[in-house]
């Protein structure tokens, strides 16, 4: 991989980690408030379902991690398993998309 | 007299501690201890120091488990107990006994584009640099590097992977991107960046913790994670 392409990468990893700090405060907290309010699941999704804004934040923060985690699986599966080159570029994208699958598909049903 | 109980490295890769007795003396450094057991115990005893006085860079050994100029290391310090185990330099290979073979060290300074890159001619005038001005301050704090290969030896990054450029080249590289005479920034930037490059360390700190002049070269490298991705957003690299 070229210098630029692997700057690139660091780029991305750090900016995805910012976007993460913040999402998973919100996270936290909401997920106290919850707790703590005594909220069925009902009531849950009776506040998520046609909320455009919990949509966008939810999908941000799934798009985030989809961004961040594979790029640091990369550097660990090449310091800790020698694993380099197309198969491991391959796997991690693989790995990508399928967190950013299943996460917008949580996502939507709980919008939906 | 009190005596040390000293073990010292013996062999190449392979090898085992062999242990001395040497006589306690005030004052006493690590390299006494050494230049002792050479020169009255066994002549065969390879190491190498050069100046004595914590300026060549020549004499780092590992102390007690820990990279260190054993001339600048007083016995007080670091052998409380009266032992001391000194072994060759981690991450670099043993030639014999303490001497380690440094060229893959030197070699990866030559790789990190660690040479000036002059771009003034003998009939230009001096180059006027403001000690003040923020590029000549980044590059003083890294500049008193003597290449003693302390920090290359206590990096883990180096030990998990053989092709990182370690923290002695970075902080060269570093020094000479903050160098407003140097004419190969870019080509330089391209050099460190990447997986054997700046983008490698985890932050450890154990070359800033072990530097004996005091550098820091963990901020060498996060300068130059910030100046590659500058320099991509610029789409200068």
């Amino acid at each position: 991989m070229s210098p630029r392409a692997e700057v690139k990468l660091w780029i991305a990893q750090r900016a995805s980690a910012a976007v993460l700090a913040l999402c998973v405060v919100v996270h936290l907290v909401v997920i106290v408030y919850a707790m703590r309010g005594g909220l069925s699941a009902a009531e849950i999704l009776g506040r998520t379902r046609g909320n455009v804004g919990w949509l966008v934040f939810y999908g941000g923060f799934v798009l985030a991690a989809a961004v961040h985690a594979p790029i640091g699986l990369r550097a660990i599966a090449t310091e800790w398993l020698g694993w380099r080159g197309r198969s491991l570029s391959v796997a991690v994208h693989l790995l990508a998309i399928v967190l950013a699958a299943v996460g917008l598909r949580a996502a939507w049903a709980v919008f939906g | 007299m009190s005596t040390l109980q000293v073990d010292v490295w013996r062999g190449a890769e392979a090898g085992r501690f062999q242990r001395f007795e040497v006589p306690r003396e005030a004052n006493q450094t690590v390299l006494d201890v050494v230049t002792y057991v050479q020169r009255r115990l066994d002549p065969t005893l390879a190491y190498r120091f050069a100046c004595r006085v914590g300026m060549c860079g020549s004499c780092a050994m590992t102390v007690n488990g820990v990279a260190r100029w054993t001339c600048r290391t007083h016995v007080a310090k670091v052998a409380g107990d009266g032992r001391l185990e000194i072994g060759p330099l981690a991450n670099l290979p043993v030639i014999r006994d303490l001497a380690t073979d440094m060229r893959e060290f030197f070699d990866k300074w030559a790789r990190a584009r660690g040479s000036h890159a002059p771009t003034a001619t003998r009939r230009d005038d001096f180059a006027r640099v403001p000690p003040a001005s923020p590029a000549r301050a980044a590059a003083d704090a890294g500049i008193e590097c003597i290449g003693c290969g302390v920090c290359y030896a206590s990096c883990d990054v180096v030990a998990w992977n053989p092709d990182y450029l370690g923290p002695a080249a970075l902080n060269r590289a570093w020094t000479l991107a903050n160098d407003v005479r140097d004419g190969a920034r870019a080509e330089r930037l391209r050099a460190v960046a990447g997986d054997a490059g700046c983008h490698a360390c985890h932050t450890h700190m154990s070359c800033t913790e072990r530097c004996p002049q005091a550098i820091a070269p963990t901020a060498s490298i996060a300068g130059l994670k910030r100046a590659t991705a500058l320099a991509v957003l610029k789409g200068e690299l």
